[in-house]
């Protein structure tokens, strides 16, 4: 293994109970002072994959560093050079922004005038300095997760671990918290882990990603290098008859110029070099097939399309597949 | 070993002050003792006229009683607080971080003693009101706070420990329901150890609850059997710190789940 990278995993794997598998073999390596997103599903590994790197978990084989330290040998020294936001928070509800803060800062070893002046400093800085001795229990969503990163940030970590940072936030909340988390890399040097199950989240955040699924690492590089691998434009049609999928696809085989067809339900997606040129002959492919079309659109290959390549699978609906 | 201390105190203090902040909570415990003492105390009046019951008046035979049963019930249900601090992510974080993993229960249990000291001082203070006499005086008052405490501490370290383990409110709710009556009564805590069946004395010499009573009581007598005393102290003590040990190991167990 390297020994530069603020965090390297290899192999690692682990499973719940019998047979429910969370990693088999996941492995990536990230370069110090970059932000780097696990984007996957729910249910793919990234929380696992977190809380191994962060010693709240263990796998069940595989090997970890984080700053250089063994995550499995020397858990105490990996504890002191990473913060963790984590997926449920963390905040004491019952304790104001302050006291959140110093009791956090206390566990660290921070003290008196030292300790006073950081979390007086973070308070200003994430914006919660009026709320400082108020009970986190009346803070709105975007305050707590805000005071969450104060409290993984208080003894200034050399790896910051975002576990969802913005899942069950408002878009609007959603976006400042991108701003905030854009700026800490740029900033401060941080090296931040992000696990996300927003496409755009990663695409706007991550300089380089992996998408997991099923506790692998499937693709890895940065958004546009991913993006660039895909050939060309895409073309997503949707079908006004559900129960189209296989004359969908064996109808669009005769078209020239048209690859990588794939059919869910009602939504086909398929890969062109041209796009423009292609959508009157796939319209009427279709439409000699005698299936009907409610919608088509062209775009430029999005990080679902590269999903789709790497697992065969949408995106948008594994994730409405979990959730239901 | 300092870390340990000073990461117990952070925790404490951490406990304490969010209790402060729920006057409900503080009405309910402090007024909860009161009550059983005034009922139990009118319940079982006529104890005190069983032929061979030793005690002149009840109260002064309860008081102990409803001491040590404070002190047993806080304990046995302080695991519901784990439960809320591991649902909201608290311990997650606590986990990631350096802090010493005896410091997460230690503090639940110092906290535990304090509010069970205060408790006991007004369930004695209420007693004496009602005419309870204690022959042992200060010192005997002493011994069964501390005893309570110590027992508080010890059933809240396996609550504790329990949560941890059990992850669910439910569990901890039924698990606390399920033991805790029973091992009261399963004492000499309302009824004199002569008076009450063969195999209930039995069982109640492995009970800590008994070994908290007899602790307490002896040691308010007008001439205690100190070496009595102290032998129950000293298993308190003992019990106390296997429970502590027992919760602190339910932390690897809990990470070894998640």
């Amino acid at each position: 293994m390297r020994t530069s990278a603020a965090i390297e995993a290899r192999d690692l794997t682990k499973t719940y109970g019998k047979d429910v598998r969370a990693l088999d073999g996941l492995g990536f390596v990230v370069e110090a002072g970059t932000v780097f997103g696990l984007l996957g599903p729910n249910g793919a590994g990234k929380s696992t994959t977190v809380k191994i790197l962060t010693t709240l978990s263990l796998p069940d084989s595989g090997q970890a560093r984080v700053a250089g330290i063994d995550v499995l040998a020397e858990p105490d020294r990996v504890r002191r050079t990473i913060g963790l936001v984590g997926q449920r928070s963390g905040v004491d509800l019952e304790a104001t922004g302050r006291e959140n803060l110093t009791l956090q800062g206390q566990v660290y070893g921070l003290r008196g005038a030292e300790l006073r002046s950081r979390v007086g400093e973070l308070l200003g800085r994430f914006g919660l300095a009026d709320a400082a001795d108020r009970v986190a229990r009346g803070y709105s969503g975007g305050m707590q997760r805000r005071l969450d990163i104060a409290m993984g940030l208080i003894h200034r970590p050399q790896v910051l671990f975002l576990d969802e940072p913005t899942t069950g936030l408002d878009p609007e909340v959603r976006a400042g918290m991108w701003a905030e988390i854009a700026h800490l890399s740029a900033a401060e040097g941080l090296t931040i882990l992000l696990t996300t199950h927003y496409l755009e989240e990663a695409d706007r955040l991550a300089g380089r990603l992996a998408i997991v699924d099923r506790g692998r690492v499937v693709a890895e590089g940065s958004p546009n290098e991913l993006k660039g691998e895909l050939r060309g434009d895409a073309i997503h049609v949707e079908l006004g008859d559900p129960e189209a999928d296989g004359r969908a696809a064996g109808a669009l085989d005769r078209v020239p110029g048209i690859w990588e067809v794939a059919v869910e339900g009602r939504s086909l997606r398929a890969r062109t070099g041209d796009g423009s040129a292609a959508v009157p002959a796939v319209l009427q492919a279709l439409e000699a097939g005698g299936i009907r079309v409610a919608s088509v659109t062209i775009a430029r290959p999005s990080l679902d399309d590269v999903y789709l390549r790497h697992t065969g699978r949408s995106f948008t609906r594994v994730a409405e597949e979990v959730s239901r | 070993m300092s870390a340990t201390l000073t990461h117990s105190w952070f925790m404490t203090t951490r406990h304490l002050r969010n209790l402060a902040r729920q006057p409900w909570w503080i009405a309910i415990t402090l007024v909860q003792p009161v009550i059983w003492l005034l009922l139990f105390g009118a319940v079982f009046k006529a104890t005190a006229d069983i032929p061979g019951f030793a005690a002149d008046s009840y109260i002064d035979y309860l008081t102990p009683g409803i001491v040590v049963m404070t002190g047993a019930f806080a304990g046995g249900w302080a695991g519901m607080g784990v439960i809320e601090d591991l649902n909201r992510g608290v311990i997650d974080r606590f986990l990631v971080s350096p802090v010493a993993r005896q410091a997460l229960i230690t503090g639940r249990l110092v906290q535990l003693a304090i509010v069970s000291l205060i408790q006991s001082a007004i369930v004695i203070t209420l007693g004496l009101i009602a005419g309870a006499r204690f022959p042992g005086g200060a010192t005997g008052l002493a011994v069964l706070v501390v005893s309570s405490a110590l027992l508080g501490a010890s059933l809240g370290a396996l609550s504790n420990g329990m949560a941890l383990l059990a992850r669910k409110e439910e569990t901890v709710i039924a698990a606390s329901n399920f033991v805790l009556l029973p091992l009261t009564f399963l004492s000499s805590a309302f009824m004199q150890r002569d008076l009450v069946p063969g195999w209930i004395q039995t069982i109640s010499r492995y009970n800590p609850v008994e070994w908290t009573v007899t602790a307490g009581r002896e040691a308010l007598t007008a001439q205690p059997d100190w070496g009595l005393v102290l032998s129950r102290l000293g298993l308190l003590v003992a019990l106390t710190m296997v429970c502590t040990w027992l919760a602190t190991r339910a932390f690897r167990t809990y990470q070894r789940t998640i």
